[in-house]
């Protein structure tokens, strides 16, 4: 029963993964940056959301607020910074990794130092009976929403034009405006989209971990984990490789709790030596 | 002797044959120009062959070697070397130091990490002769991202001779250029040692007649004529589809 | 292409300021230079992977940490002489280069980033996690300062030593940099499938040019230790490796000696500003995206434009 219970833990887990994770993906696969402000966006999420949880109670306020805030933070950035750096890779990089540093900055100037946890929203709470164990209704809600996103962004992929642009990928902006796509807008909302994906991530990951300076820091290298795993660019690696993260990452803090981070990164080093650009990445 | 020889080769990317069974022999010092429409699949063989791409099935001998699956820069330390139909330079470094990159190439010596450049007097004697030889002397200094799209052409070309290669590709090399700048260009081919064997892709048919020794045309993957001028002018196959798709 | 004149002239001028610096300014401001001495070699170690060979690498903070570590278990923990502590320091960061060669070199661009930070930080978990072996996130004070003879436990002895340290380091990379390995790199940073035509095994340039990029790094690392006498997590951090980047683009890619000024440009202003403010993490931030906005070819870049500029073509 236990392993169930792990194996629980590690979807779970996985599909905060892959709300981070297909946002970073997505934001790559149309307009090639890599996002380093990525985890910024999940633990500011996270923050706000949990300051609007603090003064409202109401979780789905909490969500809406953070997703709008982070999102239009990401439209700001995306469309005064980085607007003249497309396909541009440093200086992308440098300019996402000062916007990490200045939100790393200022969030522990507003929220402080200590650890900090989302209270679980009463309609969650609970848990279901597995054995000699309660297994939480909220890890279930978890579950349930990871899917239900991956569902739509399927859809949404497979069964629109903006879809079918973003799998594609807008490799001629010449084109794409000759088509009518007015280019700039959908760069500025699919990047604010990703961001507002993973300030979702952030809030819904609250009652299950907690925020913490740092707490950046270490979702996006899972986040980089997870892509670098399923390959950048592609729903359906960032499904398989947060799946597959999670799954590693649970079991790792269960059995080798000083070297959690070792259990994901080897089999990391093992699919880098077999297929460096991931199980279905593309160039 | 033969320089290239290219056995029943395909490659597909994905569901599409880009090139379906080729097969042509070279031989050394010949002028051979592969003509056919876009899409043909010419630089996909040109690709096969200088290996940056690797063939589905297939064999490709280079001067008695089988290079089928070589790295690209151990064909060109066996005496390969090209030209890239849209323009391969390097943009921050001068015209001098790109043909002194390309004189220390071929011959692949070991990483030399700690003389300076400037005390291999020989290398540098080297690519004066060359700038000098193919009339780029003046621009020596200059970054090669600002020189004229007609300059840097010639600087592909410098750079694939400098190592001194024996079979010499050419991928479209008069592509963008004014009539002027054509003729150069014909005259620089036209002056290449007669030992140099040399494949070429053209477009311009006038280039193509005047230039090669043989002629072989693509479509669709496939090698579908050979042979000399007046063989290629009257081929009906070969006026279909050049006249017919117009 | 011979050095300038006026470059020889202007370090001749340097190398004389540097020599004196200690009888000028103030005892705290020598053991500020001395920071500033190792983050340039750190900064120059990582230009020769970005702007010479073109590879940008978000984790060179493992190799410069990787050597610190080694020097403080080595001599802490086994009671080794500076003998043999220095170079086996030198040896393990070359080594951990070559390791993350192989796996970043499968792989380029973004990939090739997104891999050297997360083998960085996986030296990072193992400094901060393995408590028993390294203490931790409390890090290991104590750390002597080197003995080869004479002592260097006065800041203006040390500074000394890590000038005369960095001064032939400094040496060695303008050889490599001007080397015909070097020119090849640049081949290589604008054109991998050109240098490949040209028949040069690109791998085992790069490879080599990462495994030296460590070395260096793992130099400076070994210096800061002696600096401190003290090694922590912070200096394997994906910050560390960060500071090291924009350190190289503020003073300019690919210039050798930009990088230098861009980490004692860096070195100063965190010291300035973390005396006025917490918030250094801000402005750092800060800078890197106004640096990026506004001078992305960095302060040397700026002034070599205009110079050639000026001189015509």
């Amino acid at each position: 029963m236990i392993w169930l219970i792990h194996v629980l833990n590690g979807i779970a887990i996985g599909m905060l993964l892959f709300l981070l994770a297909a946002g970073m993906s997505l934001i790559y696969g149309l307009m090639k940056i890599l996002n380093l402000t990525h985890g910024s966006f999940y633990l500011v999420g996270g923050y706000i959301g949990l300051t609007v949880m603090q003064r409202t109670g109401s979780f789905v306020l909490a969500l809406l607020a953070a997703a709008a805030v982070i999102g239009v933070a990401g439209a700001v950035i995306e469309r005064f910074f980085l607007r003249r750096f497309h396909f541009d890779e440093l200086p992308q990089t440098l300019i996402t990794f000062g916007f990490l540093f200045i939100f790393a900055d200022a969030s522990l100037w507003i929220w402080g130092g200590d650890p900090l946890m989302l209270r679980q929203p009463r309609m969650l709470a609970g848990s279901l009976p597995l054995g000699d164990y309660g297994y939480p209704y909220y890890r279930f809600f978890l579950i349930g929403v990871g899917l239900a996103f991956a569902a739509a962004l399927w859809w949404f992929q497979e069964h629109t034009r903006l879809g079918t642009m973003l799998r594609a990928g807008v490799d001629d902006a010449e084109i794409a405006r000759a088509l009518g796509i007015n280019v700039s807008l959908l760069f500025t909302l699919v990047f604010a989209a990703g961001a507002a994906f993973a300030a979702l991530g952030g809030v819904l990951a609250g009652p299950v971990l907690s925020y913490y300076p740092g707490a950046d820091f270490d979702a996006l290298i899972l986040a980089f984990v997870v892509v670098i795993v399923g390959g950048l660019g592609s729903l359906r690696g960032a499904l398989a490789g947060a799946l597959l993260v999670g799954l590693l990452d649970d079991f790792g803090k269960a059995f080798f709790p000083q070297f959690a981070l070792f259990t994901v990164f080897v089999p990391m080093a093992l699919i880098l030596v077999v297929r460096p650009t991931g199980l279905f990445g593309r160039r | 002797m033969i320089a290239l020889a290219v056995d029943n080769l395909s490659k597909n990317f994905g569901g599409v044959a880009a090139l379906a069974g080729v097969s042509l022999e070279i031989g050394v010092g010949e002028r051979r120009v592969l003509l056919g429409p876009n899409g043909a699949g010419k630089t996909t063989l040109f690709h096969a062959i200088s290996g940056t791409v690797l063939p589905s099935s297939g064999r490709i001998g280079l001067f008695g070697h089988d290079i089928t699956r070589l790295r690209a820069d151990r064909r060109a330390r066996l005496g390969l070397a090209r030209t890239f139909q849209i323009t391969n330079l390097f943009p921050r470094l001068t015209v001098l130091d790109s043909v002194l990159l390309a004189v220390g190439g071929a011959d692949g010596r070991p990483l030399e990490p700690l003389r300076p450049m400037w005390s291999y007097r020989r290398r540098y004697d080297q690519a004066h002769v060359l700038l000098e030889q193919w009339g780029l002397a003046a621009t020596a200094r200059r970054i090669v991202r600002n020189l004229s799209y007609g300059e840097q052409r010639q600087l592909e070309l410098v750079l694939a001779l400098a190592g001194e290669p024996r079979l010499l590709l050419l991928d479209e090399p008069t592509a963008g250029l004014s009539p002027a700048e054509t003729a150069r260009v014909v005259e620089m081919v036209q002056r290449l040692p007669r030992e140099m064997t040399i494949l070429m892709i053209e477009h311009d048919m006038d280039v193509a007649f005047e230039l090669a020794d043989r002629i072989a045309v693509m479509h669709q993957g496939r090698l579908i004529a050979e042979g000399g001028e007046a063989e290629i002018r009257a081929d009906p196959r070969v006026s279909e589809i050049y006249l017919g798709s117009e | 292409m011979k050095p300038r004149i006026e470059v020889l002239a202007a370090c001749a001028v340097v190398l004389v300021l540097l020599l004196v610096l200690p009888d000028v300014v103030r005892p705290y401001y020598v053991g500020l230079a001395t920071k500033m001495l190792i983050f340039a070699l750190f900064a120059m170690s990582l230009d020769l992977l970005l702007g010479y060979t073109g590879l940008a690498s978000l984790g060179h903070a493992a190799f410069f940490g990787t050597a610190a570590y080694t020097i403080a278990l080595l001599t802490l923990r086994g009671g080794v002489t500076s003998w043999v502590a220095f170079p086996t320091s030198l040896a393990v960061a070359t080594v951990t280069g070559g390791l993350v060669a192989v796996l970043a070199l499968r792989a380029r661009g973004s990939y090739f980033l997104m891999i050297t930070f997360a083998l960085a930080q996986v030296v990072w978990s193992v400094a901060f996690g393995w408590r028993s072996l390294t203490n931790g996130d409390d890090g290991m004070p104590g750390v002597p300062r080197p003995d080869f003879g004479w002592s260097l436990d006065g800041a203006t002895p040390f500074y000394y030593f890590t000038l005369a340290v960095f001064a032939v380091a400094a040496l060695l990379l303008a050889a490599i940099v001007s080397s015909p390995f070097g020119y090849a790199l640049r081949g290589i940073r604008d054109s991998e499938t050109r240098m490949q035509a040209l028949g040069y095994d690109v791998w085992r340039y790069q490879f080599v040019a990462f495994v030296l990029a460590a070395a260096f790094a793992g130099l400076a690392g070994a210096l800061y230790a002696y600096l401190n006498r003290f090694v922590s997590p912070d200096d394997l951090h994906v910050i560390q490796s960060a500071e090291a980047l924009i350190m190289v683009i503020l003073g300019g890619a690919g210039t050798l000696f930009g990088p230098a000024i861009g980490a004692a440009l860096i070195v100063f202003l965190e010291d300035y500003v973390s005396s006025m403010t917490e918030h250094w993490l801000m402005v750092l931030g800060a800078i890197y995206v106004l640096v990026t906005l506004f001078a992305p070819r960095g302060l040397v870049g700026l002034v070599t434009t205009h110079l050639r500029e000026r001189s015509g073509p």
